[in-house]
């Protein structure tokens, strides 16, 4: 068992014949990655395609049906606590109480969490995402971009070692996916391993190292951004997708 | 379909219709007339073994669920919603001949003793749990959550029985059903459950069976349109 | 150990601080319980002397249907902005969650009722006897706070999550109820703790079957 965990450990997140079935569709299948520590992954894919499937299975929410997740060594149908504590999710559904003040939000995931000195955490990650002035204010209160910031800051709030973010810039005007952006690449750098799943190509381009394009649960193409060009990458995802951006 | 499960319900179906002729038989002309309550009396032979049967299902659909949970085989899904479709039949049946028995006996259609009451609750749960199949957002999501009652339900209905049995005592009923049966009569009573226990298991193996179809249809139907594009 | 009680209490506090906010629960609950007191008064002649024996009944008519609107939002405030899943991504035990839950569920029916009680005992001029009635309804709560927990979590994700709960939730709780009523009529009358002790044991060996196996088959409920 040593040895398997201790290979397991290199990657932090690995996959293998990941499949997930819903009734009678496979959502995903044949899914197999392999990501190191603090590298990026974007996932690119139309609507559909599994991406939030994909996403889900990695942060425990979604057992496979087959094949493996392995998060930091740990098997995810088995240490679901343990990869929990690692994983921080940003969707674009905030998991914000609206009736609280982002203070309490915080406060109570916080405790959830068993985060350590959570009095300065909050305060820490709440000047991290610009939000140390609306800190007393209820949730329901804020704009959209300043909820999804509290949402950040949400996920943050443990400290985790690994980010998954499923089409975090959906519903942004263009200035708060910008300061979004800011937001995730303090976060991101470093040791914190990056999962994100978008629809904009610029974007998910300008943040990762590897991407891979998923169509009817699939993995249709994959590659380092070393290998691309940029300038022709959206031919070369309609190509795979049928979708021309 | 395998010809070893058709020639299996052939052959149960065949008996099962056999042992019902016997009862039918045996409940109607066999049997002699109950000196209190006439004819209609005859009624028991039915409503106990119908009463039996859907208490039996309930069973098996709390079996089902709990295997369902366990091995997550769609399976044992099918069993218990089969079972569960034949088993509100039959409680349907229950309170139906139960009423058809107060009637002439009490004097009034529905009568709250502690059995029916029982049996009426034991209906909504039924109903319940097949309302609630029908409101799932997707398969196996409302084939786990069925399971959940499926459980509970069962758990919940010796609850029932027994408050409902201390209420009813506390205010008792007009009149309770007394005196034994005698031989033939309990040899009628055997046999009647045999009947209705039998046509229960030929019902619910056909609801599988239909089941099975439809399952394999809609898969066919998915792969087609994969397919088809 | 600790930790876990803790992090229940937390659910706990996070649901009362935003009730307490917004008291969005308990208000529709109380006016629904009170409507449903007026309403059976038209129904049944307050004067004519009947109310003896038709009180309890409509006490616990109230506190039943006004607890299904409450439960109903005990997992409805999980469901906007996904917090459900956000909870469910948290390091913790399916049970915590469950009651954490319960325990919201349990006070804020319990505060609506100990509030009804006695403006039904004074709209139908009945005699003042609290604390009995107290103990009552709150064995019978506890009842009602495991089953609807589990069926609002139940309810929660399908697609007419508001009538299937009273729908899955009151012929559960059948139980619950005639010995709630049976035991209140006799505390009304003046009658010893030994004459309901029947009643209430029947609502404490439910209570305790209830919350054991909700315990169990909630993890079901809300995985995928």
């Amino acid at each position: 068992m040593d040895n398997k965990e201790a290979s397991s450990a290199q990657w932090a997140i690995e996959t293998k014949g990941l499949a997930k079935l819903f009734g009678n569709k496979y959502a995903l299948k044949d899914i197999d990655l392999g990501i190191r520590h603090g590298e990026r992954l974007v996932v690119f894919g139309p609507n559909g395609a599994g991406k939030t499937t994909l996403i889900r299975s990695l942060s425990t929410l979604i057992k496979p049906s087959a094949g493996s997740v392995h998060v930091s060594g740990l098997d995810t149908r088995r240490n679901q606590a343990r990869v929990r504590r690692k994983v921080g999710v940003v969707s674009h559904q905030t998991y914000l109480y609206g009736n609280l003040t982002v203070y309490e939000n915080l406060k109570f995931y916080g405790r959830m969490y068993d985060v350590p000195d959570l009095e300065k955490r909050i305060q820490k990650v709440a000047g991290q995402v610009s939000l140390e002035s609306r800190l007393h204010d209820r949730v329901a209160t804020l704009s959209r971009g300043l909820q999804q910031r509290a949402a950040i800051a949400r996920a943050v709030i443990h400290e985790p070692q690994i980010m998954l973010l499923d089409e975090p810039e959906v519903g942004l005007d263009p200035q708060a996916v910008i300061m979004m952006r800011d937001i995730l690449d303090v976060f991101s750098s470093g040791e914190c391993t990056v999962v994100m799943t978008t629809h904009n190509l610029e974007r998910g381009l300008d943040l990762c190292e590897q991407i891979i394009i998923l169509n009817t649960g699939k993995i249709v193409y994959r590659a380092e951004k070393s290998e691309i060009d940029r300038a022709n990458f959206a031919e070369v995802y309609s190509h795979y997708t049928g979708i021309s951006q | 379909m395998n010809r070893k499960v058709v020639l299996r319900n052939n052959i149960l179906l065949g008996l099962s219709l056999a042992l019902m002729v016997a009862a039918l038989y045996m409940v109607f002309i066999y049997v002699p007339t109950e000196k209190n309550m006439g004819v209609v009396q005859r009624i028991f032979y039915f409503h106990v073994p119908i009463a039996w049967v859907a208490f039996l299902a309930f069973f098996i659909v709390f079996v089902s669920s709990i295997m369902y949970l366990w091995k997550r085989d769609m399976k044992w899904d099918r069993y218990a919603h089969a079972s569960a479709e034949v088993g509100i039949i039959f409680t349907t049946l229950v309170l139906i001949t139960g009423s058809i028995w107060a009637k002439p006996v009490w004097g009034i259609w529905w009568t709250w003793d502690a059995r029916l009451t029982a049996s009426l609750v034991l209906w909504l749960i039924y109903v319940a749990y097949l309302l609630l199949r029908n409101y799932a957002s997707e398969q196996a999501q409302g084939a786990r959550i069925a399971a959940v009652l499926g459980i509970i339900g069962f758990i919940d209905v010796p609850i029932v029985a027994l408050a409902i049995n201390i209420w009813r005592t506390q205010h008792p009923p007009a009149l309770i059903f007394e005196g034994g049966l005698g031989m033939p009569g309990l040899f009628t009573l055997l046999v009647s459950i045999a009947a209705f226990t039998l046509l229960f298991v030929v019902l619910v193996s056909y609801g599988i069976i239909l089941k099975n179809q439809q399952e394999e249809i809609s898969h066919l139907k998915d792969v087609h349109s994969e397919e088809g594009g | 150990m600790k930790g876990m009680w803790f992090k229940v209490f937390t659910i706990f506090w996070k649901d009362t601080v935003a009730e307490l906010r917004t008291k969005e629960i308990i208000t529709s609950v109380l006016v629904f319980a009170v409507l449903v007191l007026v309403i059976f008064s038209f129904a049944f002649d307050p004067e004519a002397g009947t109310m003896g024996l038709v009180g309890p009944g409509v006490l616990w008519v109230s506190f039943t249907f006004a607890g299904v609107l409450g439960l109903n939002r005990i997992f409805g405030v999980e469901m906007e902005n996904s917090c459900l899943e956000g909870l469910k991504l948290c390091p913790v035990e399916r049970n915590i969650i469950f009651w954490g839950k319960m325990a919201s569920s349990f006070t804020f029916m319990l505060a609506v009722e100990i509030i009804i009680t006695p403006i039904f005992l004074v709209l139908f001029n009945l005699p003042f006897f609290m604390p009995r009635l107290l103990l009552i309804v709150m064995l019978a709560t506890a009842g009602f706070a495991s089953v609807g927990t589990l069926f609002s979590a139940l309810s929660m994700n399908t697609k007419a999550r508001d009538i299937l709960l009273p729908i899955l939730f009151l012929p559960i709780v059948v139980p619950v109820i005639i010995a709630g009523v049976e035991a209140t009529a006799l505390a009304l009358e003046g009658k010893s703790w030994g004459d309901m002790s029947v009643w209430l044991q029947i609502i404490v060996a439910s209570d305790i079957i209830y919350f054991v196996v909700a315990t169990l088959v909630f993890d079901f409920v809300i995985e995928e």
